[in-house]
This record gives C-alpha cells, sequence and structure tokens, in this order.
C-alpha cells in the first residue's frame, strides 16, 4: 500500500459530491448508445437472419387460420365430391406450417442465443481488460464489489434485454406495422384513428422510459452498494468476528439492502403504471374506433363487413403493448447498466500503453540496468505534490536502500519506477529509454515489483509462483521457491506445490506469503528489482534468505529497497534517506552510520531493538 | 475456484478438477426434484402469500376478461351494428370502454400487488443469506471462494424473484386455461377433443427430461458465474501483483478463457431451450392439423357441423401460446430451483452452536489463560495429515505478557485464532481465568479477548469508529485518543482530512500499511480488555515508530494478560517471557535471555545464524 495519506487529493467539498461515492462515473453523452452499437455491430448479419427467420416463423404460423378456411371452403365440397386432393394438401400444408414453425423456433433461439453470448463475452472481456489496465490508484477508490457489479449484475441486464428484446421488439415492430397497414387500407379513417392513438402511448413511453431510467440507474447503484459491503465482509471475516460485527453490520446491510429493494419496488411499479395507462389509451381507441365506425355504418359511408374486419384487428393492434413494456424495461434496466458500464470504459488509464515502442539496448555481462529518475516532478492528480523535482542515477547493478518517514516519498519513488504511475513532469530512464517509450512486456522484463502485501490468486502454489513466469518449468518454479526459502514450508503442505490456496489444508500465513511473492520476483528474473516494504512479515531466518538471494541470484541486478527494517537496508550498496520527496542523504550504509544524521539515527535505534 | 485464473492455466493439472470449489457436488444430489427444492421457498413467501395469491387469482380474471372482449366486439358487430341500432351501439361501445378499462386495471392491479412484496422476498433472502454468512465458522469461509457466496447473494436471488414473478403466476393461469381449453374442447367435439389430447403424453415425457438436463445445465451455468465474480474480485484484490509482474495480459486471457467456458455453457442452454420449445411448438400443432384433416373428413361426411369445426379449432388455436409457453416457463422455473438449491447449501451449512455457560459465568479468581493439551486440527485437513497443534500446554500467568516465537507456518497464527474461538479446538481446553472457553458464549468470550490480527483490516467507515469497534460501544472520545496514541497513530491520523473523522477501507482513504497496523492496534487495545492478542503487532513500522509504540504498549501491557505473536526481538522485548512454539507444541518457556542460551532454535530464529553457540 502507498505513503498516500499526504498526498491523496483532499476530500471533495461536500457540495461536489464525489462521482466516485455515489456510483456515477461520467462517461461522455451518447458513450452508452454507442458502447451498445458497437457491441451489436459484429452481429449486424446474425440479427438480420435472426430477424428473417423470425419473420417466416411467424408466416408459418399465421397460415393456420388460412389452412382451416381453406379446408373448410375447398377441402369438405372436394371430398364431398370425392377427391380428396385439397384434404391431402392441407394435411400436407400443416404439416409443412407446423415443422417449419418448429425449426424456425429452433434456428431463432439458437441464433438469437449466440448473438447474445457473443456479445456478453465481448462486453465482459472489454470490462475485465479495461479494469486491468486502469491505475492501482483508481482501483482503491472504485472498489472490487463495484467492479463485480459491473461484470455481474449490470452484465445480466444486458443478457436480459438481448435473450427476450430482440423477439419481443421484432414482434412489437411487426405486428404494429402490418396492423396498421391493414387498418389504413380497410379504411382510412378508422387507420387514421389507429395511427393518432399511437401519439399518446408514445407520450406515454417517453414518460415511462424517463422514470424507469432514473430508477434502473438507481436500482444499479443500490446493487452495487449491497455487493460492496458484502465483499468486505466476507474478505474481513475474522476481525467481524472478533469484534463482534454482526448485528451492526446486519443493520447496515440491511440499510443498503433496503435502498435496493425500495428501488426494485419502484421498478415493478413503474412498469405497472406503464401498463395500465397503456391499456387504457388501447381499450378506449378501440372503443372510439367502434363507436365512430358504428355511426359511419349507419350513416353508410362505411361497408359493414369492413367494420367487422377492422373491429377484429382493432383489437390485434393492441396486442403487442405489453411485449412492448417488457421491452422497454429490460431496455431501460440495461442502458442504466450501460452507462454504468460505459462510465467505467470511460475512464484513462493512468499509464497508456506506447504507440511508438522503443526496445532496450542489448547488456553484454551483468543484467542489471541503469536507472535514471530526470528532473521528476510528480503530483497526484488534484494536488498534493510529492515529488518535487527530482533527479536520481543508479548505476547498473546497484541496491539502493530508500529509507525515511511514512509519507517522505519513498513509495512513490517505487512506483514511479515500476511505472504504476507516470510523472507529471520528467523522465524516468531505464537505460537511457523512458519507460513510457515500452511495451509492457519489455517493461516487466526489465523492472518487477513486490509490494508490502502479498496477495495469493486462487490456484496453487506453483501457479501463483508462476506468476512471475507464465512459462517456467516446475523444476525453474521449485529452485526460485528453494532459493528463498520457501521449498521446504510448500513440500509440507498437503499437496506440496499443487496445494490450492484456497482449498483443503492451504493455509498460508502472511510470512509465507510474502516468501511466496519473492519467489514469483526470482522466477521473474527482472534487471530491476524493486522491493516495497517487502519484507515486513518474515521473520528474521525469512529476512535472511531474502538477502541471501540477493546476494547470490540477484547479483549484479539493480535493486531498489524500500524498507523500515534496516537489516534488509545493511545489504545495500548506498542509502537514500528522504523527506518530504526529497533526498537529504544520500550515500554508503557504512559512511552514512556515523556522525548525526537521520540515517545514524535510524541506525541506532534499530541496533538498540536487536538487543540479544 | 477451481479454474485458475493464472497464466499457467493448465487444464490437466489433476489439483484443478474441472467442477466447482462448492463442496456440494451438484450434480450428484439424488433425485433433486425442481418442486422439492422451489418448496424450500415457502418460508420466504408466506408472508406474502395473500397478495401473491390474489394477483395470481387477477392474472385469471384478467385474462378472462381479454377473453370476453372479443366476444364483446363480435356480438357488437353481429347485433346492433348489423341491425343499424344507434341505441345498442353505444351500449356495445360502453360495455367495451368499461371491460377496457376494468382490463387495464386488473393487469395494473396484479403488478401493483406483488411490486413490493416480490422486491421484499428477495430482500429478505439476501438480508439472511448475509447474516448467516457473517456467523458461519471461519473454516466455512476458508472454504468457499467470497465470489461464489457473492453469486449467490445477488443473481440468483434476482432469478428467485423473477420466478415469484412471473413463471410462478403463469404456469397456474396457463394451467387453468389450458385446461379449461381442453374441457371446452372435449365438450365440442370429444372424438376430436382425443386427437388433441394424444400429444400430453408424449409432451409430459419430453419435457420432464429436459428438465433434468437443463436443471443440470444451469447448475452450471450459476457456478460458473460465480467462479467469473471470484476472478473478477481478485483481479481487484491482486491488482499491484498484477500489474507489477505486468500480467494483465495474462489475467485478460485467463478470464477470457472462463468466460468463453461460460459462454459454451449457455449456449448449450439455449440448445436445449431451442429444441424443448420446438417440440413444444410442433407436437400440438400436428395433433391440431391432424384434428383439422379429421374435422374436414367428418364435415364432408355430415357428422360435424361446419360452424363446430371452426369454433374448435379456434379454441384449439387460442390455446397456442398458453401451451408453447410451458417451454420456458419451466427452464426459467428450473433456474430458479438450481438457485434456490445453490442458495439453500449455504443456509443449511451448519452455524457456529451457540454454547452459552448454563450457569453464571464464573467468577473465579485471576488465573491467566491456560492450554491444556490442545489439539487443533483445520476440518477440513486431510485425515492423515498431522494436527497443526498436538498436545499443547502453555500458561500465561494473569497480567503477564508472552512472547510466541516460531518458525514460519509453526502454527502461530492459528494458536492465536483459538483463544477468541475464531476456530474450535480438535481436543484439549484453554481456560481463561479458570474459564473453559468451549463453554462461554462466543460475544462474551469475543468482549473478553481483543485481537490485533496479521493483516489489519480496516472497514468502510471512519477511524474513529474503526478504532472504537473494538470496544463494544462503551468508550468515547477519550478513550479513542488513548488508544490512537498508544499505537502512535494520533500524529497521521490529526493530519487526515477530517482527523479521525476520515472514511477509510476500502470506500474510504487508503493508508499505508503502516498506518493500518497502527490502527488495528488501537482498535485491539481501545477497550482495555482483559485478554489480548498481538499477532506480530509491529511488523510494518519503522524503527522510530516502533519504539515509541512499543514504550506506550507496555504500560497497556501492565494490565493485561497478552499473548504476542513475535518474529523479531523487537517485538519480544514487549514480553516477560517467551514460549517457543515447535512441532505443535511448546518446546520451550523461558526469558528472551534463556531461551537463546538454551534452544538452538530459538537463537537461530532471532537472528538467524545456525552457528552453535
Amino acid at each position: 500500500m502507498t505513503d498516500t495519506t499526504l498526498t491523496k487529493p483532499p476530500a471533495p467539498a461536500p457540495d461536489e459530491p464525489d462521482p466516485f461515492d455515489r456510483d456515477d462515473l461520467p462517461a461522455p453523452p451518447g458513450a452508452t448508445g454507442a458502447l451498445l452499437r458497437s457491441l451489436l455491430s459484429a452481429h449486424r448479419a446474425r440479427v438480420a437472419v435472426a430477424a428473417l427467420v423470425l419473420l417466416v416463423k411467424e408466416a408459418a404460423v399465421q397460415a393456420g387460420p388460412l389452412l382451416v378456411a381453406y379446408a373448410i371452403d375447398r377441402g369438405v365440397p372436394a371430398f364431398r365430391a370425392g377427391d380428396h386432393g385439397p384434404v391431402v394438401a392441407v394435411a400436407l400444408g400443416y404439416l409443412l406450417c407446423a415443422v417449419l414453425s418448429g425449426l424456425l423456433q429452433y434456428v431463432f433461439v439458437r441464433g438469437a442465443a449466440r448473438v447474445n453470448q457473443d456479445v456478453l463475452l465481448d462486453l465482459r472481456g472489454r470490462i475485465f481488460r479495461h479494469a486491468q489496465v486502469l491505475s492501482v490508484d483508481f482501483h482503491e477508490r472504485y472498489t472490487s464489489g463495484r467492479l463485480i457489479s459491473r461484470s455481474t449484475t449490470d452484465v445480466e441486464s444486458l443478457r436480459e434485454l438481448l435473450s427476450e428484446g430482440l423477439q419481443e421488439l421484432i414482434g412489437v415492430v411487426l405486428s404494429f406495422l402490418s396492423i396498421t397497414l391493414v387498418l389504413l387500407w380497410l379504411d382510412l379513417g378508422i387507420g387514421a384513428v389507429a395511427t393518432a392513438s399511437f401519439v399518446p402511448l408514445c407520450l406515454l413511453v417517453q414518460l415511462y422510459r424517463r422514470r424507469a431510467g432514473r430508477v434502473y440507474g438507481e436500482r444499479s447503484t443500490a446493487i452495487a452498494g449491497v455487493i460492496v459491503k458484502f465483499a468486505e465482509t466476507m474478505n474481513g471475516i475474522r476481525p467481524v468476528r472478533a469484534f463482534r460485527r454482526e448485528k451492526a453490520n446486519d443493520a447496515e446491510f440491511d440499510a443498503l439492502n433496503r435502498r435496493h429493494e425500495r428501488s426494485n419496488g419502484d421498478a415493478l411499479l413503474e412498469m405497472a403504471r406503464y401498463v395500465v395507462g397503456s391499456r387504457l389509451v388501447a381499450n378506449t381507441a378501440v372503443a372510439g374506433m367502434c363507436l365512430w365506425g358504428a355511426y359511419r355504418v349507419a350513416e353508410g359511408s362505411l361497408e359493414l363487413g369492413v367494420l367487422a374486419a377492422a373491429v377484429l384487428y382493432m383489437r390485434r393492434l393492441y396486442d403487442p403493448i405489453d411485449r412492448l413494456g417488457m421491452f422497454l424495461n429490460s431496455y431501460e434496466s440495461a442502458a442504466a447498466s450501460l452507462t454504468k458500464i460505459a462510465g467505467l470504459l470511460a475512464q484513462e488509464p493512468g499509464v497508456p500503453e506506447t504507440t511508438t515502442p522503443r526496445e532496450l539496448p542489448h547488456r553484454e555481462g551483468a543484467p542489471g540496468r541503469e536507472v535514471v529518475f530526470d528532473e521528476v516532478r510528480f503530483a497526484y492528480r488534484t494536488g498534493g505534490e510529492v515529488l518535487p523535482t527530482f533527479d536520481l542515477r543508479i548505476p547498473a547493478g546497484q541496491t539502493v536502500a530508500v529509507v525515511g518517514a511514512t509519507g517522505a516519498g519513498k513509495s512513490t519513488l517505487a512506483k514511479l519506477l515500476a511505472r504504476f504511475y507516470d510523472p507529471t513532469e520528467g523522465r524516468v530512464l531505464l537505460d537511457g529509454v523512458d519507460l513510457r517509450d515500452l511495451t509492457t512486456p519489455d517493461l516487466r522484463r526489465g523492472i518487477v515489483m513486490v509490494t508490502q502485501e502479498a496477495f495469493l490468486f486462487s490456484g496453487t502454489v506453483a501457479e501463483n509462483i508462476a506468476i512471475g513466469r507464465p512459462d517456467a518449468t516446475r523444476e525453474q518454479i521449485e529452485e526460485a521457491a528453494r532459493a528463498i526459502g520457501a521449498h521446504d514450508f510448500i513440500r509440507n503442505l498437503p499437496d506440496g506445490y499443487d496445494t490450492d490456496v484456497r482449498k483443503r489444508g492451504g493455509r498460508i500465513s502472511a510470512g509465507q506469503r510474502q516468501l511466496v511473492a519473492f519467489a514469483r520476483a526470482l522466477l521473474a528474473d527482472p534487471a530491476v528489482l524493486i522491493l516495497d516494504e517487502a519484507t515486513s512479515s518474515l521473520d528474521v531466518p525469512g529476512e535472511r534468505a531474502v538477502q541471501q538471494a540477493m546476494d547470490t541470484v540477484l547479483k549484479g541486478r539493480t535493486a531498489v529497497v524500500v524498507a523500515h527494517r534496516l537489516s534488509t537496508v545493511e545489504v545495500a550498496d548506498r542509502v537514500l534517506v528522504m523527506e518530504s520527496g526529497r533526498i537529504v542523504e544520500d550515500g554508503p550504509p557504512s559512511a552514512l552510520v556515523t556522525g548525526d544524521g537521520h540515517y545514524a539515527g535510524l541506525h541506532r535505534a534499530w541496533r538498540d531493538s536487536l538487543v540479544g | 475456484m477451481p479454474e485458475n485464473p493464472l497464466p499457467p492455466a493448465n487444464p490437466a493439472d489433476p489439483a484443478n478438477p474441472a467442477n466447482p470449489v462448492d463442496p456440494v457436488d451438484p450434480v450428484s444430489a439424488p433425485d433433486r426434484s425442481a418442486v422439492r427444492v422451489l418448496l424450500r421457498l415457502w418460508p420466504y413467501v408466506r408472508p406474502v402469500r395473500g397478495r401473491l395469491f390474489t394477483a395470481a387469482f387477477v392474472a385469471i380474471v384478467a385474462s378472462c376478461l381479454s377473453l370476453v372482449i372479443p366476444l364483446v366486439l363480435k356480438w357488437l358487430v353481429d347485433g346492433p351494428v348489423a341491425d343499424r341500432d344507434p341505441g345498442g351501439v353505444w351500449l356495445g361501445a360502453l360495455y367495451l370502454l368499461l371491460l377496457g378499462i376494468a382490463e387495464a386495471v386488473l393487469f395494473g392491479f396484479r403488478r401493483w400487488l406483488v411490486a413490493r412484496p416480490l422486491a421484499g422476498v428477495e430482500a429478505r433472502m439476501r438480508s439472511d443469506l448475509y447474516g448467516r454468512l457473517q456467523r458461519l465458522p471461519i473454516a466455512f469461509h476458508d472454504r468457499w471462494a467470497s465470489g461464489q457466496l457473492l453469486s449467490r447473494g445477488t443473481t440468483d436471488l434476482m432469478l428467485v424473484r423473477m420466478f415469484l414473478a412471473f413463471p410462478l403466476t403463469f404456469l397456474l393461469v396457463n394451467g387453468v386455461t389450458i385446461l379449461a381449453g381442453y374441457v371446452l374442447l372435449l365438450s365440442q367435439d370429444w372424438s376430436l377433443g382425443l386427437v388433441l389430447l394424444t400429444p400430453v403424453l408424449p409432451l409430459v415425457v419430453v419435457c420432464s427430461l429436459f428438465e433434468g438436463r437443463y436443471g443440470r445445465v444451469a447448475r452450471r451455468a450459476q457456478d460458473q458465474v460465480g467462479d467469473l465474480t471470484t476472478v473478477v474480485e481478485e483481479s481487484v484484490l491482486g491488482i499491484r501483483i498484477v500489474k507489477g509482474f505486468g500480467r494483465h495480459r495474462s489475467q485478460a486471457r485467463a478470464f477470457r478463457e472462463l468466460s468463453e467456458r461460460l459462454h459454451g455453457t449457455e449456449l448449450l442452454k439455449a440448445r436445449l431451450l431451442a429444441m424443448i420449445w420446438a417440440v413444444i411448438t410442433v407436437v400440438p400443432e400436428l395433433a391440431i392439423g391432424a384434428a383439422l384433416v379429421l374435422g374436414t373428413v367428418q364435415v364432408a361426411d355430415g357428422d360435424l357441423s361446419a360452424g363446430t369445426l371452426v369454433a374448435f379449432l379456434s379454441t384449439a388455436l387460442a390455446l397456442r401460446w398458453p401451451v408453447e409457453s410451458i417451454g420456458f416457463l419451466l427452464a426459467m422455473s428450473q433456474e430458479a430451483a438450481t438457485a434456490t438449491e445453490r442458495y439453500f447449501e449455504v443456509m443449511d451449512a451448519e452455524e457456529e452452536p451457540d454454547t452459552a455457560a448454563p450457569e453464571a459465568p464464573r467468577s473465579g479468581g485471576p488465573d491467566g489463560v491456560r492450554f491444556e493439551n490442545v489439539v487443533f486440527r483445520y476440518p477440513d485437513a486431510p485425515e492423515d495429515a498431522p494436527p497443526v497443534l498436538d498436545g499443547l500446554d502453555l500458561h500465561i500467568r494473569p497480567g503477564e505478557t508472552l512472547a510466541l516465537v516460531g518458525g514460519t507456518g509453526s502454527g502461530k497464527t492459528t494458536l492465536t485464532a483459538l483463544v477468541p474461538r475464531l476456530h474450535e479446538t480438535t481436543g484439549g481446553r484453554i481456560l481463561l481465568d479458570g474459564e473453559d472457553i468451549a463453554l462461554m458464549d462466543r460475544r462474551r468470550l469475543r468482549s473478553l479477548v481483543s485481537t490485533a490480527f496479521e493483516e489489519p483490516t480496516l472497514f468502510s467507515a471512519s477511524v474513529g469508529e474503526n478504532v472504537l469497534m473494538g470496544a463494544d460501544g462503551t468508550a468515547g472520545e477519550p478513550e479513542l485518543r488513548r488508544a490512537l496514541a498508544v499505537a502512535q497513530a494520533d500524529g497521521f491520523v490529526d493530519r487526515l482530512p477530517e482527523g479521525a473523522a476520515t472514511r477509510v477501507g476500502e470506500q474510504g482513504l487508503s493508508l499505508s500499511g503502516g498506518q493500518r497496523q497502527r490502527l488495528a492496534l488501537a482498535r485491539a487495545v481501545v477497550g482495555r480488555p482483559r485478554f489480548l492478542v498481538l499477532d506480530d503487532p509491529l511488523s510494518a513500522l519503522d524503527v522510530h515508530t516502533e519504539a515509541r509504540v512499543e514504550a506506550a504498549l507496555r504500560e497497556v501491557l501492565r494490565g493485561t494478560t497478552a499473548l504476542v505473536v513475535a518474529h523479531r526481538p523487537s517485538t519480544v522485548m514487549l514480553a516477560d517471557r517467551v514460549a517457543l512454539l515447535s512441532g505443535g507444541r511448546i518446546a520451550a518457556v523461558g526469558t528472551h535471555q534463556e531461551l537463546l542460551r538454551s534452544s538452538e532454535e530459538y537463537a537461530w530464529l532471532m537472528s538467524g545464524e545456525k552457528e552453535r553457540r
């Protein structure tokens, strides 16, 4: 973790709510629609085919009544006349239609599902990949819970829209269009009334969309809040138990859960309102059209037969308004979720990947590389300067220890070198190449950082070490573990290197995790190794093993060690003492120990702490 | 998390079986009937049953109204309009309007009836799950990936709510409609009606086959969503490692692999759904076709009137949608059933049994902490593995501070977890002032014992709230200041934007490791606990701060009985005596100097030097 106390932006003024707190990251206007379009654009052809299939299928279904009419009008008299042809034709026709509609139904469901799932796969991948390139800083504020919410519940909303939406939308559009046309063809007047009734319906839809959009936005925020709390509790279950937080947590969770319940209920109620409103408009229009039509029949300006047909169609005209409602419902829900996702995707990565990469110069001999901070100034985006113009040259192969109080800028130095951030001004150079000009793989072959928190991913111990070098063989993995003194404890785990760190007996202490983290770094075998307070949980033998590894396996590498434990510092060629973002002492430990500088003071205190 | 999201994803790895982490194997559960599983929802549905049943009834009435409206239209056309009867037209239009209004209101009413209650059911189930998870043994959490738990609390519960809102009602409504339709069909022409009955049996068979298969696949999809959730969570929790090693590409690739697996499962689900839907579409249509042909022949033979045939077939066609809808209604029900199953897997897990002492707490004289022949083995450890603690005896005298030293993985942290009963001992007893902790109420025990964990977790709350958590609401501002001073945290806390009111934790300012550790220490001491357990409490502090914290901590330790896990001589200095943990037992107890002389292992742990003294 970072020395962020003094460097984090000041809390936003109360009248300016933090978009992170409100879970409402700004997306550029139109980003939501653009996202949906870009997700679907690759599947345009398949959507068209699916629509066509649905169209043909509807036709096959609609053929049923026609066949009934044909059977009665033609089949019966022909059969009486001894001609079985028409009846056979009906039988075959019906068989054909039945099989065709079933088959097309099958094709459509599968085709639509393919589009749907491809889009979701694409979206999940985009969210994940984008989140991975966003800065550590961003994640500290966004929290894992929100990201989980984006990639599960919000993606789920889109799934609902896509799985039913397409069918519904096509069905709705088809039947509105076809029936309106039929009505207009039957009678221009009645058709016009029917068309006119779309005006209030559209207004209703507008109103519903506005309100539902708001409610669904709120719901998505609410469920994210629930997830954040949930995840936090599960990850901190030990202190929760030890400090008897259960009841207090129940209450807090309840409040968040209630907020979600309320917006969930609100969403369902909005739908109820829309259903009532649209049905009222539709049924009133039907009654009105009937009345008007009846009068015109009485007047003689309308044929009775036309009215009869029109009346039957009128009712069917409004059949799809419920389905339209369901479509709008899932659309608004998905739109609200997509807005949140678009907000996330609109976040600029703090350290963009270069488009014009440069290669590191080839080096003969020792694997270490030279590091130069060239007039680097660093300030967090919203102020709070951490490194005022900073110059530093670390020759290849040198081990540099950085000490200083919390907030002195040690971790910032480490993070700039690891390119977790880019400097506000100036350059950080690795063998003369600006870090910003290196591709990620080149950068990581060059520089690797081990941090204080030694997180283990799900999977086996071996896999966790292999993060350092994905293509490493088992021998190399074990060798790295052996070099850091982790081999013995790993071998004693239930399944040795294949022990799943989250499963049976795979409990691994903080110290052991740090050893695994070191093994990772050894395996990565970088030119420059950064240790950011990476030894805090190690016991003395563990520390010794690390020092030994640095003396042997990592010999010749450039190393930057941020440490508060001076035992790690002792092996350094050079010590930097930092204060308020400046280097106040610089020299070999043996030189700094004498006199009454900062380092000498630290060293004395440390000596005292070692009383043995 | 079965599938490792990390680079060397090796599908053939025997340690990574293809099935999810869930200890329950879903597929092998004997004869899981969806109905029986769904019935388990009853306790949650019970409070809202009135509204739910009313809503179903309203839905039936509304559906009937929808059937009546076309009849009125027909009557209007055949009667008043044909007769050119203006009064009748007015009346008909009025009826139509009234029916229309009634229909609209009923439709809305049904939705209004269930809107709040259903959201309530979902929320109650989620609250219960959360409450339950907070109270399940730590061993349970060790076993379950949090993504699996989360997905149960979110997407699974949404499926359950959707089931209650839709399939539950419409399986009923459509069932009633189909039944009524059949009665109508049989009464119109029983022989043709029988023809239409023929597909019922094969459809029932096909549906039940489908249900079983679909349920299994749905279950797999839900488990995979849980796995995916875990990967997303870990990708954030481990973001520094991913970035430090430049592994976001391989991480993304691993994520992609997992989501592709989900993609495959979802497509399989779609294929099953498409199949059943097609069958349910085709088979009844074939029967209708047969009825049409037979009917036509009968009409031709004069056995049947054309009008009856038309009426019969239009009734049959009207039943098409209710029949077809059964396919996806069943699918949704099946998904809800597997979601319910997943939910109850957690809810059925045994909570920590409550063991409140039957008699009033014994006020035995101060005796400190006694470990008597304590044996501990993790409940999920393999049978043949040696216990972590194997017959451990230790006495911490009242008021004494004892340092616990031991090699990496010797069980020091495990031992500290036994005192507040985060884990239960497998054998032996732990006594606090003579009282067996196994017989104490956990809340009381945990109010007596305060712990600072190895990993200083802060919650999303203010600094003050985070510290005062340690004091059961009895402490106020003065205690907070004192605790912050002990942990040497007052200085940096005062420099925070809003002092002790600054929000920290996941949803707040992130502090450095040393700062978090000091707050965790303040939290442990704020309530002036009788017993204090500190797990390597000073590891992340720099030398100066460490010295200052030690000085202040000594004052606190004087009035309490404490167990301090120590990795370094500086921490050992806090203690009156030191115990060396080795091989699951206490190998030696004494002062630092004594042990340095007498124990080779201790000397090695403290100095890192192997040579003999």
